[in-house]
């Protein structure tokens, strides 16, 4: 388990109210749109996001994410893309 | 998978216009004297109907446009904005209200909230009720608070514009009070932008470099106390950076505006330029105006440059500065902006500077732009 992360396993994180994740044709991605620009996501990054519904904590994401790419050891490198999402405020969390 | 931990990038437009603003009318209750429309703008009418400005939505969706502001004059006004909203939300934009405040009323906030509106950046001028009635030439200030109070009870982040001239930027510091008080998120000095009603009265607007850096320390300071709660834009105005904006970070390469009437414009200050053409929606597809359109590809890149930018090493980050400043104050939009220390005409700008700190040039006293305007009494309240 990473110490120090801003939250825990419990916590349910979701998109932002006040951002918007969709596919954008245009861009062959998916992007994150906000008040004040756009954000480009790559593949990794989406697929994480996509998974931050509000209705799931982090355990089971990681548990999914873990299952949609054979058992990798992916569990460091969400961490520190949670974290920086919330830095930025792309998810807000809350505890189950 | 690609390492989650990556930085997803920041989107550049790939040519297209990411970023499109629709000015639904230029009619408005307020008769702000630094205003960037256009000077004969109540004679304007001839305003897009609804259908037309669903089939803008469409066609701008279709060429990659994302973010949209609802602007004007007072977007309002219009009492089609509802509809607009909530057809450009289904389309996949994300969409914005511009807005004085004036008529935004509970009852159209609720309605705006279920169309999908995303965000609003309200106006407000001064943090004093008469200050900020006389600057914009009509009671205002309680509607404008009224306003905001019911925004943030419906749940809309919002952004705070407040215009900085010599007449408010001594309020500053009570802006941002103003600002954490009602749980506003952002919160942006705009420095006038010297067009239109703005130029005729820079020397009255503008503020001198010492209030300037006096403003800024304040925002420092109130950064480092709020912290992320309240995010804060401020930057020293161009006229005394000795460098120009990024204007719309280039002519026609992320933004689209479209008029009233529908014209199309690289952006929202450009019919100041004399000579150019700007192609209508009425007449022409917007795939055409964006990619092909003469007026469109003229300030496309730089291979239109002259020196001293042709030869520069900043052009990437610049663009030359503003076509329409350049054009405004060297009678040629192909000249470096001449807010560019650069520039052969940068004693334009220095003049400019010194006229507004001794107040004696044109546009002193203030030109109101209504003989009944409350604003006739600037003088008490020139600082
Ligand atoms: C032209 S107004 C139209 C929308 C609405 N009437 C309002 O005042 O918000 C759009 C924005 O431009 C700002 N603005 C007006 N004149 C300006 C100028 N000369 N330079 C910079 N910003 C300006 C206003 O404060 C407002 O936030
Ligand atoms: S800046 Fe003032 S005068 Fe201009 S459109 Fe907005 S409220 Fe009206
Ligand atoms: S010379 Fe032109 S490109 Fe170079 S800094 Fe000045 S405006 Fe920018």
């Amino acid at each position: 388990m990473v110490q120090n992360a801003p939250f825990n396993l419990q916590d349910i994180p979701e998109i932002n109210p006040v951002y918007m994740m969709q596919y954008e044709e245009s861009q062959s991605a998916w992007v994150l749109l906000y008040p004040e620009g756009i954000i480009k996501l790559n593949d990794a990054a989406a697929n994480i996001l996509k998974l931050c519904t509000g209705d799931k904590n982090l355990e089971v994401i990681i548990a999914e994410l873990k299952e949609m790419f054979n058992g990798a050891d992916l569990e460091d490198d969400v961490y520190s893309f949670m974290e920086m999402a919330l830095d930025k405020s792309w998810i807000r969390t809350r505890p189950s | 998978m690609t390492k989650a931990g990556s930085e997803p990038v920041l989107l550049d437009g790939g040519g297209n216009p990411l970023w499109l603003v629709l000015e639904l009318t230029y009619r408005c209750p307020l008769q702000c004297p630094w205003c960037n429309n256009p000077l004969n703008f109540s004679e304007i009418e001839q305003e897009l109907s609804t259908e037309e400005w669903k089939k803008v939505l469409r066609d701008a969706r279709k060429l990659g446009s994302l973010q949209l502001g609802f602007s004007g004059g007072e977007p309002m006004l219009r009492q089609d904005l509802e509809e607009l909203v909530e057809y450009a939300n289904g389309l996949g934009f994300y969409t914005n209200l511009i807005t004085s405040g004036m008529g935004l009323t509970k009852k159209r906030l609720i309605k705006l909230k279920e169309a999908g509106l995303k965000q609003i950046q309200l106006s407000v001028q001064h943090s004093d009720r008469a200050k900020n009635d006389a600057m914009v030439g009509a009671e205002s200030f309680d509607q404008k608070m009224a306003a905001c109070e019911e925004i943030k009870a419906q749940g809309f982040p919002v952004v705070l514009n407040v215009p900085i001239s010599r007449y408010n930027i001594d309020a500053v510091g009570d802006m941002i009070k103003l600002a954490e008080r009602t749980g506003i998120e952002f919160i942006e000095f705009a420095n006038i932008q010297y067009y239109n009603w703005a130029l005729l009265n820079r020397t009255e607007l503008m503020p001198t470099k010492e209030q300037l850096e006096e403003a800024e320390a304040v925002v420092n300071a109130e950064r480092e106390r709020l912290g992320k709660a309240v995010t804060m834009y401020f930057v020293i105005p161009d006229y005394f950076d000795g460098r120009p904006k990024a204007c719309m970070n280039g002519w026609g390469a992320i933004h689209l505006t479209i008029a009233p009437d529908g014209s199309a414009l690289p952006c929202q200050e450009a019919q100041v330029i004399e000579g150019l053409e700007f192609p209508n929606v009425r007449d022409k597809p917007l795939d055409w105006i964006w990619h092909e359109s003469p007026t469109f590809q003229k300030y496309r890149g730089d291979s239109w440059m002259k020196k001293p930018c042709i030869d520069c090493d900043e052009k990437e980050k610049d663009f030359g500065g503003c076509r329409c400043q350049a054009f405004l104050l060297t009678g040629d939009a192909e000249n470096t902006d001449p807010a560019c220390s650069k520039s052969p005409h940068f004693d334009v700008v220095l003049s400019a500077v010194e006229a507004a700190r001794d107040r004696k040039g044109p546009g002193s006293p203030m030109v109101m732009r209504n003989r009944h305007a409350l604003g006739n009494g600037y003088r008490n309240l020139a600082p």
